[in-house]
């Protein structure tokens, strides 16, 4: 009877397959822990870089004879001191502060033993300015002396905030000046030279240069100069004017020093901000990185440029690849014989999505740059050379060597969707008359909208996230304008441009304050990732409506 | 590129004797078709009269499904067949290397065993036809939409979503929709390859009406594995056992007194 028991249960466990259930179910846990904790760490580190810390002040132990010292920062870390062989000194400790400052102290990190520190203190009245160069400073403010009238107003007094707010907003006002002089005024007289200068040489190259013409040119030349001229004079002025107003400030180590008002991105006081306080500085400091310019070789400022740059160059990916992917794919699946020859084209294909994307790179410098951008460059902007046009890379080139790495991926999903609409519908296209092709444009292709769609988020978020071949094809640190603008004629698909897994490569690798740069990589990761994100959930909803439309009820 | 000329009846009234039929409309002579090496019809030879239904029985595998797919030479998109002998449809040769399969394609419509409707509104299925003919005028696609969906007994219930997708529509009324789009460029012939075998009695029983009011329109070859639907909607019943035509005759003759054995075993439910 008892036996009988355990054999039934036995039996049962072994039939139903219960274990291998679990088995599976564990990988999913598996995985999915792993995307959560990747997501949620490059979320947290990503937002924790615009929240504004409080600053400590650090009183250090004496040295032997040595003055009181003290030190301002933020505790970036906290280790275990390495090297500490015994334990019995429990203060193994060593902090990571942020000092700021770095023109001062040489750098903007320092590490602070715990057996060091005296005492630490979250002084009020701290101020934490935002520089144009050389990162953050900190300190306590002293005055405001104003260059033009030589007023001088102390902190201590009423007036101190709103002359400060004053002095700052009016050199944001100039730099606005400045920049629109600089970029815009500028480099349209720039641009209308050289313009000149290229029709000046192709004249000269054809030997039809007239006495008349060349005068209309000089005389043109001329009177640019002479625009040009006033409007340098003018931004040189108004770059004078920034240094006028000065903010002193004293360190907590003690010296003073003076910072123009020119050089104040903002200002804020860290120990003295409540809470939502600093949920509008984390806002604002959040929008301002995403519509500035990058400053200080990419680690301060925003990053602009290189969310639009990826976005231009996604966009361009997916339609360049789209027609060209699912023309393909139509051809092999509908049309072409299937025999050998297209059983060999169908494993080159899927091989080619497997070619590492540097290699596409490496074709791309060779074929389109050099090849097709040089020939470009020969017959059309023949003016300008040796100076490249198309011969370098650029986006419109980095789009299509993307493209190029892509098309497996649409071309594979394309085919499979085709190949699942089902065959009744084909047929009975065909026995309402219609000719193969008009049954693949209006019942096929429809059908199969949303199948080559997926592959088409497939291949833009592989694409938006490439960074490798785009390096050898027209992605640079820092683009001087982007690819889409006022200028005629508008799109400039010539020009190099920034890529955020770029920028990220940049900032982690090659800027030189690699600590100061950390929290702008996991910034602009995640950033990366709401886009490709955001990308997807576009061509997403795309899908979901032709679903809807062509939802496959009764096959 | 040669048209079947279409019957001079068929323009001049709808509701015609039975003395103007075409008795020989669908000439099937000699006809053997090949997958390959398989034999999949031996020799068939028939012949099919103007507006009548006929309906072809037979085991699974007997080539009655094939034979129907000759008739507007759907069989032309698998590779690798053959045929020998000929199809003549109204005096001409559907074979006759003049003919575009496509405008034969226009002259028999055809309705599926599974209901195939594309994913398009109920509108653009009925008009698919006219469509890919180039027909774009509203006028003419509104009156097509309006006259075969009610001959087809489907305009009542759909006629207030005409625009919303065929693919939200019931089996029986999908089946229906099919036969609409069907008919909807007039053809002469109406080929059914099992219409009803995936629905259930009632709707079945619509479409055996729909049949019945066709016939007097167009010439209708229906393949069934139904007896009594054979029995309630054919006027010539024809039955098909391994690739070979064994009997072909007026259906009460078929169900009620046929010459061969093999006709008799079948029908009473001895084999097959």
């Amino acid at each position: 009877m008892r036996e009988q028991k355990t054999n039934r249960l036995h039996d049962f466990v072994r039939t139903k397959g219960e274990v291998y259930v679990w088995l599976a179910s564990m990988g999913l846990v598996i995985g999915l822990t792993m995307i959560v904790f990747l997501l949620g760490l490059i979320l947290w580190e990503g937002v924790k870089s615009f929240w504004p810390e409080p600053v400590a002040v650090f009183e250090l132990r004496q040295d032997a004879g040595g003055a009181m010292q003290q030190i301002a920062g933020q505790i970036t870390k906290e280790q275990e001191k390495a090297g500490q062989a015994t334990a019995a000194e429990n203060a193994a400790l060593e902090y990571q502060i942020r000092t700021a400052n770095r023109d001062t102290y040489g750098s903007s990190y320092r590490y602070l033993d715990s057996s060091q520190i005296a005492s630490v203190t979250y002084p009020s009245g701290l101020v934490e300015v935002e520089r144009m160069e050389f990162g953050n400073a900190v300190g306590f403010p002293e005055s405001v002396v104003f260059g033009k009238s030589g007023r001088t107003v102390a902190s201590g007094s009423e007036e101190f905030a709103g002359a400060l707010a004053k002095a700052v907003q009016d050199a944001a006002t100039r730099r606005a000046q400045i920049e629109k002089i600089e970029k815009k005024e500028i480099g349209s007289i720039n641009a209308e030279m050289t313009s000149l200068r290229n029709r000046e040489r192709s004249l000269k190259s054809k030997d039809e240069k007239t006495a008349e013409e060349e005068k209309e040119i000089a005389g043109k030349v001329g009177s640019l100069q002479g625009e040009f001229e006033k409007l340098a004079t003018r931004a040189r002025e108004l770059r004078g004017e920034q240094k006028n107003d000065v903010l002193v400030l004293r360190l907590a180590s003690g010296e003073t020093r003076t910072i123009a008002t020119g050089d104040i991105v903002g200002y804020f006081y860290p120990n003295d901000l409540g809470f939502f306080g600093k949920l509008g500085l984390f806002f604002h400091r959040l929008v301002l990185f995403l519509i500035e310019n990058p400053r200080e070789a990419n680690t301060e400022g925003g990053i602009y440029p290189a969310i639009f740059g990826t976005v231009v160059m996604t966009l361009l990916m997916s339609v360049a690849v789209m027609p060209f992917g699912i023309v393909a794919a139509i051809y092999l699946r509908e049309y072409a014989k299937q025999g050998f020859m297209v059983r060999c084209v169908r494993i080159a294909v899927n091989n080619l999505a497997g070619v590492p994307s540097i290699v596409f790179g490496v074709f791309g410098l060779g074929f389109f740059v050099y090849l097709a951008g040089g020939t470009l460059d020969q017959l059309f902007f023949s003016e300008t050379l040796p100076t490249p046009t198309f011969g370098t890379g650029g986006v419109l080139w980095a789009a299509l060597t993307l493209a190029l790495m892509t098309v497996p991926v649409v071309i594979v999903a394309t085919e499979e969707s085709l190949a699942a609409v089902p065959r009744g519908v084909r047929e009975g296209s065909l026995a309402c008359g219609a000719s193969k092709w008009q049954t693949i444009q209006r019942v096929v292709l429809p059908a199969a909208a949303p199948g080559i769609l997926t592959g088409l988020i497939l291949a833009m978020a592989r694409g938006a996230g490439e960074v490798a071949p785009l390096m050898l094809v027209g992605v640079v640190k820092l683009a001087p304008s982007l690819p889409l603008d006022g200028d005629f004629p508008f799109a400039h698909l010539e020009r190099k441009f920034m890529h955020l897994g770029f920028h990220i490569f940049d900032l982690g690798f090659q800027s030189p304050d690699a600590e100061a740069a950390k929290p702008m990589v996991f910034a602009t990761t995640l950033l990366l990732i709401l886009l490709v994100v955001f990308l997807n959930l576009f061509a997403i909803i795309i899908r979901e409506r032709l679903r809807k439309k062509y939802a496959t009820g009764a096959f | 590129m040669t048209e079947i000329p279409r019957p001079k009846t068929q323009q001049a009234a709808k509701g015609t004797q039975a003395g103007d039929r075409n008795s020989k409309f669908i000439e099937i002579k000699n006809f053997s078709f090949f997958y390959g090496a398989a034999q999949a019809i031996h020799d068939v030879t028939m012949d099919m009269p103007e507006r009548n239904v006929t309906a072809f029985i037979g085991p699974s595998g007997c080539g009655k499904s094939t034979l129907l797919r000759n008739l507007n030479r759907m069989n032309d998109l698998i590779d690798g067949v053959r045929h020998e002998g000929d199809i003549i449809v109204n005096g001409h040769s559907i074979y006759d290397p003049l003919v575009e399969v496509i405008s034969l394609r226009k002259r028999i419509g055809m309705v599926f065993q599974k209901s195939n409707p594309f994913p398009k509104s109920i509108y653009e299925n009925v008009v698919y036809s006219l469509r890919v003919a180039g027909q774009n005028s509203r006028p003419v696609l509104d009156e097509t939409v309006e006259r075969s969906l009610r001959s087809a007994a489907l305009w009542d219930e759909v006629k207030d979503r005409l625009h919303e997708s065929a693919l939200g529509l019931s089996g029986g009324q999908m089946q229906r929709l099919c036969i609409a789009r069907a008919i909807a460029n007039r053809p002469e012939i109406l080929l059914m390859d099992e219409p009803c075998s995936a629905l259930d009695p009632i709707a079945t029983m619509k479409i055996e009406q729909l049949i019945l009011s066709l016939k007097s329109e167009f010439t209708i070859v229906i393949v069934t594995h139904n007896m009594q639907q054979a029995t309630r909607c054919s006027d010539l019943t024809a039955f098909f056992y391994l690739g070979k035509l064994i009997e072909f005759d007026r259906t009460e003759k078929i169900f009620t007194n046929p010459s061969q054995k093999q006709t008799e075993e079948y029908i009473t439910g001895r084999f097959g």
